[in-house]
């Protein structure tokens, strides 16, 4: 599975309350979540987000709470990945969970800034940087995270396994 | 080679003798909680699993406690799902207003979660319990959902950091100065993944509701759990609650540790976390001086009888500066009733502070308390993040219930030997 899109690039310890503030989680409709995606980061960032486009972070990315409305939020935008330095625990498992497609990619994240445009190969964690032409490696995901990733989110792998 | 008190109980959870750090278990769970933000996900994603019934309503525990009582028709909708959910199901531990509390208080005081447990919560401060020697962590609501399907749920086992106390706790020096000082060392993934096991001869010597305070802020170093190993003031505290048995952990003496940290307690004052992250700490007296909107004396951090008990001492035949509001929010219906018959609750409204029923209301920016554009608050709560307790231009700055009250009195943060 291939992506390409723009990067929006953000700083380190992007918090939950960031990615979706508390104020919107009285409801759980993910095109509502959507709509103020990111906004105490960037508040203009649901509105100039495009489907297909790249959230690039430094360390610790969804750090805070255990909302999965934050990674719900973002996959609802249309953000094709998320690569980042590091990402904060229950915010990875809950990408994983979701089917939100996730990159750690320590070496790339410094190479890479806003604007540019990536090319992501998520099944091999293969990042390009269509700008410089730099390509970087992703840190692999354990067998049985990629199976429930391949499985499309723990539901299904749950469901499959019976 | 021996295990962490965390390793083992993940062990016993799996059915293992011996398990190595780093390695994927599936584990048997013994809690599985919700609160009226997290369970409605969970529950439309049980939904698409196709099932009539959750593996086992005895282990499930849902708490409308985040926008309750309700603050909106869009957060009543939400609770009215978990409420249905709870009553189709046939889910006991379901507590509606009235005698629901903040969940991470609620649990402990009812014994629903004990020494030895295996217990993971939608809720990222379910780490609280592992003041109790359970291993507790939060998760989603995806993972929730698996839960009560399945009854299990995977882990990797974690390193440990082994945090050691030593030394002299000095006056209005709290456990919730002790984390905030690990969390100013090692800083807000200074554990990611990780397990955090508090020690050494300060904390064996912290009171319960100290020990939850530590435990809770586990996950603002980014830790996996926070874990204090039980002994006779766990067993003093769990005796009278528990209602089925439980087991008493403690790492081996040569388990390995990805670190061991030491402090000196002695020569520390209280603590103030600083906008915007739990890791800006500067000692009270060191503070400078910042000009306060309100002060908020609650939470699943700071919400219990001691902290409050600190709060009155303070307040009592005080008035809270007129320049401020000051909220205080007992964690739950029991600890408001204590409060109310030690007189608490008399000296908080004499001292014109509000008392509200429990409730997570303004620590997330839910309600109850929600500041506007420029103003600042300080808060026994445990995040300062930007917008966390209103707009995205105020200021959240955290501290023990003893700074807070002192400030409340000033109107600017005040170390609580000023008043």
């Amino acid at each position: 599975m291939k992506f390409t899109g723009k990067v929006y690039k953000f700083g380190a310890d992007i918090d939950t309350d960031a990615i979706i503030p508390a104020r919107y989680l009285n409801t759980i409709d993910p095109q509502e979540l959507a709509k103020h995606c990111m906004e105490d980061a960037d508040a203009d960032f649901p509105n100039k987000v495009q489907p297909g486009d790249i959230i690039v972070a430094e360390k610790n990315f969804g750090c805070g709470s255990s909302r999965e409305h934050a990674p719900i939020a973002i996959k609802a935008t249309g953000v094709s990945c998320v690569v980042a330095k590091s990402f904060a625990r229950i915010f990875y498992r809950n990408a994983i969970n979701i089917g939100l497609p996730i990159l750690e990619a320590p070496e790339a994240i410094d190479a890479i800034h806003e604007g540019d445009a990536l090319e992501v190969d998520i099944v091999r964690g293969h990042i390009k940087n269509l700008r410089t032409g730099e390509e970087f490696q992703a840190t692999s995901f354990p067998p049985f995270m990629q199976e429930i990733i391949n499985q499309g989110g723990l539901i299904n792998y749950v469901k499959k396994k019976g | 080679m021996g295990m962490t008190i965390s390793q083992k109980i993940l062990a016993a959870h799996c059915g293992r003798e011996q398990i190595e750090t780093g390695e994927l278990v599936n584990c048997k769970l013994d809690v599985v909680l919700g609160n009226d933000i997290t369970a409605p996900v969970a529950i439309a994603e049980f939904e698409k699993l196709g099932l009539e019934k959750v593996y086992d309503p005895g282990m499930i525990v849902l708490v409308p406690d985040h926008f309750t009582p309700n603050k909106d028709i869009k957060s009543a909708q939400q609770s009215k799902v978990m409420r249905e959910f709870a009553r189709g199901q046939q889910i006991e531990n379901y507590f509606e207003i009235g005698q629901m509390g903040i969940e991470h208080c609620l649990l402990p005081e009812l014994g629903l979660v004990l020494p030895g447990d295996l217990a993971i919560g939608a809720d990222s401060h379910t780490c609280t319990y592992g003041a109790l020697g359970a291993f507790a962590t939060g998760v989603g609501s995806t993972d929730m959902a698996a839960a009560m399907a399945t009854g299990e749920a995977w882990f990797k086992v974690p390193e440990s950091i082994k945090f050691v106390f030593s030394g002299k706790l000095p006056p209005w020096v709290s456990g919730k100065d002790l984390i905030l000082r690990i969390i100013g060392d090692i800083g807000v993934d200074g554990a990611r993944y990780m397990a955090m096991e508090f020690t050494g001869e300060v904390v064996r010597q912290l009171s319960m509701d100290n020990r939850f305070t530590m435990a809770n802020m586990a996950i603002e170093a980014g830790g996996k759990n926070g874990i204090i190993a039980p002994d006779e003031i766990t067993r003093a505290y769990v005796e009278t609650r528990a209602s089925r048995p439980y087991t008493f952990y403690e790492s081996d003496p040569d388990a390995d540790y990805f670190e061991i940290r030491e402090y000196d307690v002695s020569d520390m004052e209280p603590l103030v976390a600083f906008p915007h992250q739990p890791e800006n700490t500067r000692g009270v007296s060191e503070a400078g001086h910042v000009l306060l909107d309100q002060v908020v004396i609650g939470s699943c951090t700071n919400g219990r009888l001691e902290d409050l008990a600190i709060a009155a001492g303070l307040l009592k035949g005080k008035k809270v500066h007129s320049g401020l509001r000051t909220i205080i929010i007992p964690g739950t219906q029991n600890i408001y009733l204590e409060a109310l018959r030690k007189g608490y609750i008399e000296t908080f409204i004499e001292a014109g502070a509000v008392v509200s029923t429990p409730t997570c209301g303004p620590c997330l920016g839910g309600h109850m308390g929600i500041l506007a554009q420029g103003e600042k608050a300080l808060a026994t709560t445990n995040r300062n993040f930007v917008g966390r307790m209103g707009h995205r231009d105020s200021e959240v700055y955290l501290s023990s219930p003893a700074v807070a009250a002192a400030s409340a009195i000033t109107g600017r943060i005040t170390p609580p030997w000023e008043v």
